[in-house]
């Protein structure tokens, strides 16, 4: 299926709930912060590269963002 | 509109959830067979609990005017304990024979161990020799990938499974695909945090198309919203959607499946 309008009002529809979603991603790595510091918990490394995907400019990026955070599958898992 | 919620725990939610659900046009629910947010000690907790679904809650939600039908097996959080299951697995015939039965589920893989593996085969095969239809959930978070797949591999396996006849819920972006190529029926969950938003859901009927494709609220025990699929319509509508398309998806879809059951018994209002 085609999606039948444009990215500018797309844009306009979403703008305002990703500005929301930014400052609350950010105001959580804050927390975090505040708090005795990461101190190299993987999950943070999750979150980074997550964040990475998100800014880059490639497409798929919710399937990828989902992957960072998947334990990755073993075809020989019966063995 | 009209609409039909697939997957629904309706023993887990008040009468005024029943009465909103009808309020918004819901006219049929689907009710699996899950975890009731502890760990049963015994095959009676589940023959109990059996119960309540065929002849209890099809009660409450005739009430509004609800057609209610269920489904029968063993959920995934409890699967580990094989010696218990195959206990509890024997209890389901007597009621897969119920009219208002639709087939076995929800079962699957929760932390996709080598007893849920077993307990799932035992479910699968008791399904099979039944001509039962079939309802998997899929793990949570980081082990939904790996189940998705391990329970692909294993249907795969079986060349007595009918992809048609099959519906692999809980999919989400990463493991959506993989259902989808393999000719099953594939499920998109509105719950909230752990699962997919109603937008997200809209992305994967826009990316995939309405063919096979349900979506339901699952709403349970934990913070979950049994009016989740109205939601979803609003999103499409958001989006120009047409209200053929619309009511495809959450009424025509989960009829088409749901009347495979040859117990099936049910014409929808107009």
């Amino acid at each position: 299926m085609t999606t039948t309008t444009t990215a500018s009002k797309t844009l306009d529809g979403e703008f305002l709930g990703i500005r929301c979603r930014l400052i609350e991603l950010a105001a959580s790595m804050d927390r975090i912060e505040r708090s005795d510091g990461p101190s190299g918990d993987p999950r943070i490394d999750k979150i980074r590269r997550g964040l990475e995907i998100i800014a880059s400019d490639s497409p798929d990026r919710a399937e990828r963002v989902q992957l960072v955070f998947s334990l990755p599958y073993d075809e020989n898992w019966r063995k | 509109m009209y609409f039909i919620e697939p997957h629904i725990h309706i023993a887990s939610r008040t009468t005024d959830d029943i009465q909103a659900l009808a309020r918004a046009g819901c006219v049929a629910v689907g009710e699996p067979a899950f975890w009731m947010g502890y760990d049963r000690t015994c095959a009676g907790g589940f023959y109990d609990y059996f119960r309540q679904l065929t002849e209890w809650e099809p009660k409450r939600t005739a009430n509004y005017g609800i057609r209610h039908f269920a489904w029968m097996g063993l959920n995934a959080k409890e699967a580990e304990n094989v010696a218990f299951a195959r206990e509890v697995i024997e209890l389901l015939p007597k009621f897969l024979d119920d009219p208002d039965v639709l087939g076995v589920g929800e079962v699957g893989l929760h932390k996709c161990t080598k007893n849920e593996v077993t307990t799932l085969e035992a479910l699968v095969e008791l399904a099979l020799g039944r001509d039962e239809l079939l309802l998997f959930h899929t793990p949570h978070l980081e082990d939904k990938l790996l189940g998705t797949r391990m329970i692909l591999d294993m249907l795969r396996a079986d060349g007595r499974v009918k992809p048609d006849r099959v519906w692999i819920d809980h999919c989400e972006e990463h493991t959506i695909r993989f259902v989808r190529d393999e000719g099953y029926w594939s499920g998109l969950t509105l719950y909230p945090t752990t699962k997919v938003t109603p937008d997200r859901a809209v992305d994967m009927v826009e990316i995939y198309g309405p063919e096979r494709m349900l979506v339901t609220s699952s709403a349970d025990w934990g913070p979950s919203d049994p009016l989740a699929l109205t939601a979803f319509m609003a999103a499409m509508r958001r989006r120009g959607h047409a209200e053929s398309l619309i009511r495809r998806v959450v009424h025509d879809n989960p009829l088409e499946f749901m009347r495979q059951c040859r117990r099936f018994d049910f014409t929808p209002p107009a």
